[in-house]
């Protein structure tokens, strides 16, 4: 047991699947010698090489084309796409061929690889560092969506990420890549997707998010000082609605946070859902606070775009007041 | 200080049997066996027939929209006699005579344009990936496929197949580039047919070949006469050698020419003339060997009739096997969505005949709060 940052978490998921299984490697850019821009692939090419650990050419949808073609040929890999804003040149690849290719061959070709994203704000990044889209991959039939939210989540997501037989988009909020640490077994564990985790226990009001967002609403609920259920999410899709409905319906309240754009934001689905199968039991509506409909702005003002305790706050005094 | 010349080069073009009957024996001697130039003949003339079938079978509703092959057969037919049956064979959607060749069996095209996704079930064995509606998508594909191989120490390659249009794709040159950065043994194939739907070769590439797209990347490149079978086997063994010994990727342009609309839903008259049709449709890839054959004294019209008659009952079992298939069963589109089916889309298959939008409204565990919860039983 060690005490890691998420960023030494995912390093220690990612050699240890490598160490296990010859077939995972790593392909993108920067993540060799430079151990990627975060370094989250730090020594990994000194340990494992060069022909498991590559730097490609600078092409996103080079490197998820030439994966999915890896996947298809029997390989396991993790390709890392260096920044959310830069996922948009490999969206054809991810969703016209790697979301597809299983369902249009009925099987004959699954394509099992796991994308690293680093995702979302909160770092002074420039422009198309900083953005939310696990939504748009959400809405893609045929893939799956993992955010984590601390170190000890990372590692065992990550596992269960690289050994799924389909197509998933682990996304790193890197605002907490070292934002704080945490107890990671060294011992292997594998958390699994499409769970939810309770983050703590409550009755008056259940408050469901994921990622980095997470620790806001911790911030959020110890302030308010009233029994509130901390639902995280950990995967986008499949996402873990019997977790969320069994919550509600115990509280009869619900608070949504994400940092993504509201409108079609996961929220609203989660939001559908819950009126669909929470209805007579909601005390409240459900509110959502997210990040605005509008582009993610420069760093000056990337705290007043995402949510923060203080608006969570508000929003729990919302819905406690119906 | 002078001007110097920092690169140049030069693309050979390869023309071995053409369309006057001239065989060029230097380059074409011993290139292709006479047992298997009959069955390349064959092979082609089996396509062809496919094709007006399937043409036919659109028209009067029995199959959706297809896109003809015809006019070049001899492009993916040339890759798949040199390619071993192992290496992958990453094609776009105009290259049946070279997966028939390699052994996928006519009803998966068929099925395919019958809009069913079970055509695409391609047994791992014929090591063919399905059809790639997207253009110019599947040449990072096939490098992928081959650096696989080239990953587990096995001497596997890739071969990969797109039009004209295609390179004008960014895919086409991040495939290209990763493939020569990173020694991938690809070989990549434009079929160079002129027409991409309505727009013509000038407005995707400004060049004089298409070929010389490849020296970008430093790969050797060759333009050949795609509608000369032995010129595209003749290209496809120096870069399947290349590729084999270097594991180097190499670019072939096949100059070839769709006779065809670019689909059945298309109507090629509308934008090209009869007479540029009428000129390559005297550059058949088929009439050429045909002739050729003849000359060898390998081929005469007892031997065409009898191919004839053997494509016919060939063709219409696979046209059967096709339209007999049982129906699919409607929850097959969720089956193979993942690995395993996650609750919530099982839920979705197993009510979208019995809600309204294929979702349970999932209150049955709260139909305690309902007047009558009889009537919810049924959840």
């Amino acid at each position: 047991m060690a005490n890691l940052t998420m960023v030494q978490a995912i390093n220690l998921a990612l050699i240890q699947e490598m160490e296990k299984d010859e077939r995972v490697m790593l392909l993108g850019e920067d993540v060799g010698l430079n151990g990627g821009v975060f370094r989250v692939t730090e020594g990994l090419q000194k340990r494992f090489g060069a022909k498991r650990v590559v730097d490609t050419p600078l092409a996103e949808s080079g490197i998820i084309g030439t994966a999915i073609g890896l996947a298809m040929g029997g390989l396991r890999p993790v390709p890392e796409i260096q920044f959310d804003g830069f996922l948009g040149p490999a969206y054809d690849q991810i969703c016209s061929h790697a979301a597809r290719m299983r369902t249009r061959t009925r099987g004959a070709f699954p394509v099992p690889l796991t994308i690293r994203v680093p995702v979302g704000g909160g770092i002074h990044a420039p422009e198309l560092h900083s953005d939310s889209p696990e939504a748009i991959y959400a809405h893609t039939p045929g893939l799956k969506v993992v955010m984590p939210s601390s170190p000890y989540d990372a590692k065992g997501l990550l596992v269960a990420a690289i050994r799924d037989p389909d197509p998933v988009i682990y996304f790193e909020p890197k605002r907490i890549y070292r934002a704080f640490r945490e107890e990671v077994p060294e011992d292997e564990y594998v958390l699994p997707i499409g769970k939810a985790r309770t983050v703590c226990e409550g009755t008056e009001l259940t408050v469901v998010s994921w990622g980095a967002s997470v620790v806001q609403c911790m911030q959020a609920i110890e302030k308010s000082g009233k029994s509130i259920e901390l639902v995280d999410l950990r995967t986008i899709y499949p996402f873990d609605i019997e977790a969320i409905e069994a919550s509600v319906r115990k509280t009869g309240r619900c608070v949504v946070v994400h940092e993504a754009p509201l409108t079609c934001g996961f929220g609203s689905e989660i939001s559908a859902r819950i009126m669909e199968r929470c209805f007579l039991h909601l005390e409240a509506p459900v509110q959502r606070v997210a990040g605005f409909d509008t582009i993610m702005p420069y760093y000056k003002l990337e705290l007043d775009y995402m949510p923060d305790a203080a608006r969570i706050g508000r929003a729990i005094d919302d819905v406690m007041a119906y | 200080m002078p001007i110097t010349t920092a690169f140049k080069t030069e693309i050979p073009r390869i023309s071995i049997l053409d369309e006057q009957g001239n065989f060029d024996e230097k380059l074409g001697k011993g290139l292709i066996p006479d047992a298997d130039l009959v069955k390349l003949y064959e092979a082609m003339y089996q396509c062809r027939h496919l094709d007006g079938v399937a043409f036919r079978l659109q028209r009067s509703g029995r199959m959706g929209t297809y896109p003809q092959n015809m006019g070049q057969e001899a492009t993916s037919l040339g890759a798949a006699y040199v390619l071993e049956k192992t290496d992958w064979l990453v094609t776009c959607y105009r290259e049946n005579c070279g997966l028939f060749w390699r052994g996928v069996p006519m009803e998966s095209i068929l099925l395919h344009w019958m809009g069913d996704e079970r055509g695409n079930a391609m047994p791992r064995e014929h090591f063919a990936t399905p059809i790639a509606v997207p253009i110019g998508t599947q040449m990072l594909h096939a490098t992928g496929l081959a650096w696989a191989a080239k990953y587990r120490g096995e001497k596997q390659i890739a071969c990969t197949f797109f039009g004209d249009g295609a390179t004008s794709e960014g895919d086409f040159h991040e495939a290209a580039n990763f493939a020569a950065n990173l020694d991938i043994p690809v070989v990549f194939v434009c079929q160079n047919n002129f027409w991409a739907i309505s727009v013509p070769g000038r407005i995707q590439c400004s060049a004089p070949t298409v070929a010389q797209r490849g020296i970008a990347y430093g790969m050797p490149c060759l333009q050949v006469d795609g509608n000369d079978i032995f010129a595209t086997v003749y290209a496809m063994r120096q870069a399947t050698e290349r590729a084999r010994k270097e594991g180097k990727p190499s670019f072939i342009e096949m100059v070839t020419y769709r006779l065809g609309d670019h689909t059945t839903a298309d109507d090629a008259s509308r934008y090209r003339d009869k007479a540029e049709v009428d000129a390559w449709k005297a550059k058949d890839p088929l009439i050429r060997v045909r002739k050729h054959l003849e000359r060898l004294k390998l081929w005469n019209d007892t031997k065409e009739a009898e191919l004839v008659e053997r494509s016919e009952k060939l063709i219409a079992e696979a046209v059967a096997r096709a339209e007999n298939i049982a129906a699919p069963h409607s929850s097959d589109f969720f089956n193979s969505m993942y690995s395993e089916l996650p609750s919530d889309l099982a839920l979705q298959r197993d009510t979208m005949q019995t809600h309204s939008l294929g979702q349970d409204p999932g209150q049955l565990s709260s139909t305690e709060h309902l007047s009558n919860p009889a009537e919810h039983a049924h959840h």
